[in-house]
């Protein structure tokens, strides 16, 4: 019973921060363009100082 | 003689943001960036521009987000350097509208993440208790129950609000709609569930609550992303095309204003191959394509103080126009009043979705109060009767049927959209595949829009290719055409461009002429579409011009036509070149010399006979008549007017996608009518179980989650059946 509620207890924690970091990606606009983010990875850092 | 084309762009004023920390922000579309090396390109080259502290290109919505500090050169710098880079752009207008839909769909998204969270949680706990139920102590199953009381609730109260919204909307307005039942299905569920933790039964129904609210929200989000998807992209070609107007101030300087800001009076700058964007009078003269407006193929030729028509393309000579106040009988007024007429009668269209709604909720609501007084009526305790009439409403919410209808219509849009067809509204599809009667019009829509030489064959090669050498120094659209027939070579240098007559070059003392008939000697035989040619003392040579069928016009007709869809075509041009296209493309009914209302009267007139009408146009003439259509389609070069009035856009000029677009619309529509009735055969089953009381949350759940399995794949089928 103990190790149950300790489970449930983790379970519901890990839930709840991966909720929290979804909203959070959510919030900040990492949704908003998802082409462009494929397409981003492929430049180099070094392009944007250019 | 481009010196007043050449003059510099303004300062954008009407398009710039300021934000609160003294930043400046513009939002610009740009066209034909899809690639990493575009956005490279384009983000690197706009930075490097002197004060731009950020821009960042969204690769999904063509959109390019800059901020700047400090200079206030910034837009028309980045606008040139766009141009530089390759890439049509334009400027957006600061439209509040915009960020209220990024507003929507984000609200949708969390939503829908919160009762997906929710939804693993709770039937975790309640599923163990019905697969466990015997193993299971009393005290085990009560916190479990109460653990999964104390997520559903706040969650399910928290991501349903979209449908309770709806819902109260419609109560308020003695209405009922689909998020009726939905509402109640969750409250009550809850509800009953909460009674049942509180004198520890063994049956809850946690689960079905917040497993409804995330099932109904993946459709509705699904719904939000076809709006969404269609009216950027629809947005998109419109700021492109739009609608910017070069003002000349009092002191003679430039600046650059949205098309609607301009008052009588105002004087505008028009360059070659401008678009119009204002009723006004010409202060020189100049030729115009006006068949956007009236259908006419051929340029026009217009004289100092003549009335040019929003809408028109300068193709002469860069001009002054002085705008005029759009009076009320003017050509403008009277499309707005059709543009009205044709979205009243539009409104009345009941969406697939609705039509089903309102046999469906006073069906459910009426089964589940019968199946209550029957528990009642065999003298079944109080909690049995309302236990099993509300477990009638929740294994009949409409679960299906709210993802039925956009899941078929989010494949069928994103098929179509590959094909360059853009659908603006869910409805049109399903208004589409109705459709039994094509109207066409025909400068632009079945034919290519640009003149073509005619009388090629009538003429030596030599004499064509001296033509040409006049013809490849200009940029007038029968010039053009004549440089086209006779392909590349050199120009003349030393060209002279005579406004109003033609071209003229004198070489070794000999002079060579191109232009109209009074230009070249020959007075009294001009007939229009036409370049005269001479040479020296040598007889003028006639170029004949006519606009040609699209190479795809015959073709997609005949596939139309073997969909059993009547073909008509009306035109705003004469009888002679409206009767050879006709006959090219082989149309049998067709007018001629019709006006934007007559037009709109054979709309009515065909509506009336009981016909549902597909209209198919692209000048601002065609506009009322495609706003009162059934369903109406502008190929991509179309006026804005015209795209806005029409329910889809195609990307290019190309009719042929149109049959694609028929075939997806009826086989979405067959599609959901599948899914109507997959969910009516499940109800209908479903009905007797629950209410004997045989239906326990577990087969609940079970059969909710897998009918939306099912209604979903039937609409992924439309999506693996493209060719």
């Amino acid at each position: 019973m103990d190790g149950m509620a300790v489970l449930i207890a983790a379970a519901l924690g890990f839930g709840l921060v991966s909720l929290g970091l979804l909203l959070w990606s959510l919030n900040s606009s990492q949704y908003d363009d998802l082409d462009g983010a494929a397409s981003r990875i492929l430049l180099d850092d070094a392009a944007d100082d250019v | 003689m481009d010196s007043v084309a050449a003059a510099p762009m303004g300062d954008y004023g009407a398009f710039v943001r300021t934000e609160p920390g003294g930043a400046s922000t513009i939002d610009v579309a740009v066209k034909g960036a899809h690639c990493a090396n575009c956005l490279g390109k384009i983000e690197s080259g706009v930075k490097a521009i002197v004060g731009v502290t950020d821009a960042r290109l969204n690769l999904s919505t063509g959109r390019l987000h800059v901020a700047w500090r400090a200079n206030p050169a910034v837009p028309k710098a980045v606008l040139e350097r766009l141009s530089a880079l390759g890439y049509q752009a334009a400027p957006f207008e600061a439209a509040a509208s915009l960020q209220a839909d990024a507003r929507e769909g984000r609200d949708l998204l969390r939503y829908l993440a919160v009762a997906g969270f929710g939804t693993v949680f709770v039937v975790g706990l309640t599923d163990a208790v019905w697969y466990g139920g015997g193993d299971m102590s009393a005290a085990t199953r009560n916190l479990f129950f109460g653990l999964a009381a104390a997520i559903s609730v706040p969650v399910s109260l928290f991501a349903a609000q979209p449908f309770f919204g709806s819902a109260m909307k419609a109560l308020a307005k003695r209405q009922t709609n689909m998020d009726v039942p939905i509402s109640l299905a969750i409250l009550l569920s809850l509800a009953l569930s909460l009674y049942q933790t509180a004198i520890h039964a063994q049956h809850t129904y946690f689960d079905a609550a917040v497993m409804l609210a995330f099932l109904l929200l993946i459709g509705r989000y699904l719904d939000f992303r076809l709006r969404d998807r269609a009216r950027s992209a629809a947005q998109h070609l419109v700021t492109l095309q739009s609608v910017l107007a070069r003002r000349l101030k009092a002191n003679g300087d430039i600046e650059t204003v949205a098309a609607r800001e301009l008052v009588a009076g105002d004087r505008v700058l028009l360059a070659v191959g401008e678009r119009v964007p204002a009723d006004g009078t010409l202060e020189e003269p100049t030729e115009a394509d006006i068949s956007l407006i009236t259908g006419e193929s051929m340029p026009v030729a217009l004289g100092a103080g003549a009335t040019l028509l929003a809408g028109s393309i300068v193709v002469g000579r860069p001009v002054v126009l002085r705008a005029t106040a759009r009076v009320e009988n003017s050509l403008v007024a009277d499309l707005a009043r059709l543009l009205e007429a044709g979205q009243q009668t539009r409104s009345v269209y009941v969406r697939l979705a609705d039509r089903a709604a309102r046999a469906y909720v006073p069906f459910v609501t009426v089964a589940s109060l019968l199946v209550f007084a029957g528990w009642i009526a065999f003298a079944a305790p109080l909690s049995t009767a309302l236990t099993n009439a509300i477990a009638v409403l929740i294994i009949t919410c409409p679960c299906a049927l709210g993802l039925a209808v956009p899941a078929v219509q989010i494949v069928a849009t994103g098929r179509l959209f590959e094909r360059g067809v853009f659908v603006k509204s869910g409805d049109a599809l399903e208004r589409l595949a109705e459709v039994d009667t094509a109207v066409f019009d025909k400068t632009g829509t079945l034919t290519l829009g640009t003149p073509v030489l005619e009388n090629g064959a009538d003429i030596s090669g030599a004499t064509l290719e001296a033509a040409a050498r006049l013809a490849r120094g200009s940029r007038h659209p029968l010039a053009r055409a004549l440089a086209a027939a006779a392909g590349a070579g050199p120009a003349e240098t030393g060209l002279r461009e005579v406004a109003g007559c033609g071209l003229e070059s004198t070489v070794d003392g000999k002079i060579t002429r191109l232009g109209n008939a009074a230009w070249c000697g020959m007075e009294g035989v001009a007939q229009g579409g036409e370049l005269w040619f001479r040479d020296g003392d040598a007889p003028p040579v006639r170029f004949l011009f006519r606009d040609h069928i699209h190479p795809e016009t015959r073709a997609t007709l005949a596939d139309l036509a073997a969909r059993h869809i009547a073909i008509e075509m009306l035109t705003g041009d004469h009888a002679q070149p409206a009767a050879r296209i006709a006959a090219q493309a082989g149309i049998l009914h067709w007018q001629a010399d019709v006006g934007p209302k007559d037009k709109a009267a054979r709309m009515q007139a065909l509506r009336a006979q009981g016909h549902r009408v597909l209209m198919v146009g692209d000048g601002i003439n065609d506009a009322g008549a495609l706003a009162l259509a059934h369903v109406s389609i502008a190929p991509g070069s179309a006026a804005d007017v015209s795209q806005h009035a029409a329910d889809l856009v195609l990307r290019g000029n190309s009719m042929a996608p149109i049959v694609e677009a028929v075939d997806v619309a009826r086989k979405a529509r067959r599609l959901v009518l599948q899914n109507f009735a997959f969910a009516a055969v499940y109800n209908i089953a479903a009905i007797p179980l629950a209410a004997f009381g045989l239906v326990t949350p577990l087969i609940a759940a079970l059969a909710m989650a897998a009918s939306s399995l099912v209604v979903t794949l039937n609409a992924l089928r439309l999506a693996r059946r493209a060719g």
